[in-house]
């Protein structure tokens, strides 16, 4: 066991509310203190495990998401991502933090528009200032774990559905983050291009890469190690269903261990 | 940075081709009116020359309608003029009848729009040069012989490509040899000096404004520096002949080109301002275009910024890339006016030939430039300080 680590997400009495005086809303609480004080929610995210965050809307499981990856600041609480306390970090701190440790994948694909595939995958190394020869090397190396080594000159609007959640894949794994943060990424996909991607996610887990999925579909819940689901803000329940050192659940089903 | 510039105005062509045209006309005004302006007074300041800058014109006030009864101006007011002794400042006089008349050539009928007669040092007064031939001499003058120099303009209409000179016309019945023509000075406004006959003062005299008062005396100072002083030495000498006691009441007028001139020039300096200001106003219009569609771009493309943002994009990349799409609009832009203000230039505007100032194009540009940088930073601080989940969210 590697329990010695430090957790990659570590998240201590956070809470997010919108709103004011009478009119707030708390949108991440955790549980409620008998006078009606929110607690906040304490969360920790082990390196290499692959966690599935599950909830239906307005559960609150975007606003983690979006704390989770530094895009909203929380009302309240700490978290410490890696080891750093993001709290006290500044626009520009933040930003190197999005790009450094952070692999985004958004339901919606969230492509730069009028992009070939490769220029999107360059684009957060180059926002690392990496080498344009070193940046393209690294990107086709991206693209080609995800299968798209051939469609690298394509733009977002020459490329299926599937393709263009591979190539946000490609680009969320470009920098080597400690962290990989999914956003429903099958949300807007078919069943097919669903298993490509989840099977793209869980290789990169398998591999030691941490992943944090947001979803309300069980079959992705399936994929993870470890499931929580959010109700109304709080989280309600937390099922581990692999150990966070071995291979993802699905993988391990199919006999393919890393 | 700069290839994206390029890839998002290429995104929108109509609209940053019509932004672009809003700074392009801008500029190309600001530089086009700025010559238009420079070209009138450098035309005024050519007639200045053109016209001798020591020349004094001494015309008789009579003119003026005034209750007494002015005493014109005569041959015998030029000979004081020319031969007073102490008036070192008086270089040459030539007295000056003008008239008008119809120039006859074979068939070919003209009328000149003046015809003067006048001395032989009228010419070197006036500035005016002979192209052919020669001008009259002072012997002319003496034996009244029936010659003339034509003007350009005349000479052309009467003769067309033909050489006038040693040709004889007819004035008004009287027959004339052209003896020379004129080089052509230019139109400097409303008359054209090279339109003129200018023959001996006694001929004239004798054939139609008869031996009494002379129109003009032209008076030559010595240099540029002396007119005041040859102004004074006029009017002391004309106020004698004239039998004025009372310097107030004179009934004559000197009148100093220069001064003349010098008004009108800065009648056209002000021209000038104004046209600029015009020009700078449409320059300013072009500029908050650029405002108004880097607004609209950074609106459009919130979502983008968020992505870039979530990507680990700097402030300062986003500020830039915004920075260098409405920089790049107001270059080419600017560019684009630069060549259309000098390629505009080349046409002459409502008579007058523009002049472009080489300050109003650089100028121009750099502040086409500048209000691109300017007018583009609200619109791309604006991106820059999105917040990403708001910038995402965005639909």
């Amino acid at each position: 066991m590697r329990t010695a680590k430090p957790p990659v997400i570590q998240i201590r009495r956070v809470t997010k509310s919108y709103g004011h005086g009478d009119a707030v809303v708390h949108a991440l609480r955790g549980p409620v203190t008998g006078g009606g004080e929110p607690l906040g929610v304490d969360l920790d995210v082990a390196e290499g495990d692959y966690v599935a965050v599950m909830g239906s809307s307005g559960s609150g499981k975007s606003t983690l998401m979006n704390i989770l990856g530094c895009l909203d600041v929380p009302t309240s609480g700490r978290y410490l991502l890696d080891g750093t306390d993001v709290g006290h970090l500044d626009e520009g701190q933040l930003a190197l933090v999005r790009n450094r440790k952070i692999g985004f994948v958004f339901q919606s694909f969230n492509l730069v528009p009028r992009t070939t595939a490769l220029a999107q995958v360059e684009l957060p190394l180059a926002y690392a200032g990496v080498r344009s020869a070193e940046r393209r090397r690294r990107a086709m190396a991206a693209l080609g774990l995800v299968g798209l080594a051939d469609r690298a000159g394509h733009k977002p609007n020459q490329l299926s559905g599937g393709q263009q959640q591979r190539v946000a894949v490609a680009r969320a794994l470009v920098t080597a983050p400690a962290m990989l943060l999914a956003d429903e990424p099958t949300g807007n996909l078919d069943i097919r291009s669903t298993e490509e991607v989840l099977g793209i996610i869980d290789g990169l887990n398998a591999r030691g890469r941490t992943v944090v999925v947001i979803t309300h579909e069980d079959e992705v819940a399936l994929h993870a190690k470890r499931v929580l689901r959010l109700v109304d803000g709080a989280i309600v329940s937390d099922v581990r269903q692999a150990p966070v050192d071995g291979p993802p659940p699905a993988l391990a089903a199919a006999g393919v261990v890393a | 940075m700069l290839r994206f510039a390029v890839a998002g105005l290429a995104a929108n062509k109509v609209r940053s081709a019509l932004t672009m045209l809003g700074v392009l006309i801008g500029v190309a005004s600001v530089i086009l009116l700025l010559a238009v302006g420079n070209g009138s007074s450098v035309a005024v300041k050519d007639s200045i020359t053109s016209l001798g800058t020591n020349a004094l014109t001494v015309s008789s006030a009579s003119s003026r309608g005034s209750a007494t009864a002015a005493k014109k101006l005569t041959v015998e007011d030029a000979k004081a003029l020319a031969t007073a002794a102490d008036a070192p400042s008086i270089k040459s006089v030539a007295p000056v009848v003008t008239t008008s008349g119809t120039a006859l050539y074979g068939n070919v009928s003209y009328q000149p729009g003046q015809i003067v007669g006048t001395y032989p040092a009228y010419f070197e007064t006036a500035n005016l040069k002979v192209d052919k031939g020669d001008y009259f001499s002072a012997d002319d003058v003496l034996n009244s012989r029936k010659v003339a120099v034509l003007g350009s303009t005349t000479a052309t209409e009467l003769f067309a490509t033909e050489d006038p000179v040693g040709k004889r016309i007819t004035i008004g019945g009287t027959p004339f040899t052209v003896v020379g023509v004129l080089r052509t000075k230019g139109s400097t406004g409303f008359n054209d000096p090279d339109d003129v006959v200018i023959a001996p003062l006694p001929t004239v005299q004798n054939a139609f404004t008869g031996f009494g008062s002379v129109n003009q005396i032209l008076v030559q100072a010595s240099s540029a520096e002396s007119t005041t002083e040859a102004q004074a030495d006029i009017t002391r000498i004309l106020m004698g002949t004239h039998a004025v006691k009372d310097a107030t009441k004179v009934d004559f007028r000197i009148s100093n080109q220069t001064s003349l001139l010098s008004a009108r020039e800065s009648t056209t300096r002000t021209f000038t301002v104004l046209l600029g200001a015009v020009a700078a106003i449409s320059l300013l219009v072009g500029g908050i275009g650029i405002t108004n569609i880097m607004l609209v771009t950074v609106t459009e493309r919130t979502k983008e910024i968020g992505i870039r943002k979530a990507l680990g994009a700097p402030r300062a990349v986003i500020l830039g890339q915004f920075l260098a799409e409405s920089t790049l609009l107001s270059v080419i832009g600017a560019g684009l006016g630069v060549l259309a203000g000098i390629v505009g230039s080349h046409f002459s505007v409502v008579g007058i030939k523009p002049v472009v100032i080489p300050e109003s194009v650089l100028g121009a540009f750099g502040i086409a430039v500048a209000i691109g940088l300017f007018f583009g930073s609200y619109p791309a601080n604006r991106a820059a300080a999105l917040r990403p989940i708001d910038a995402l969210r965005h639909e």
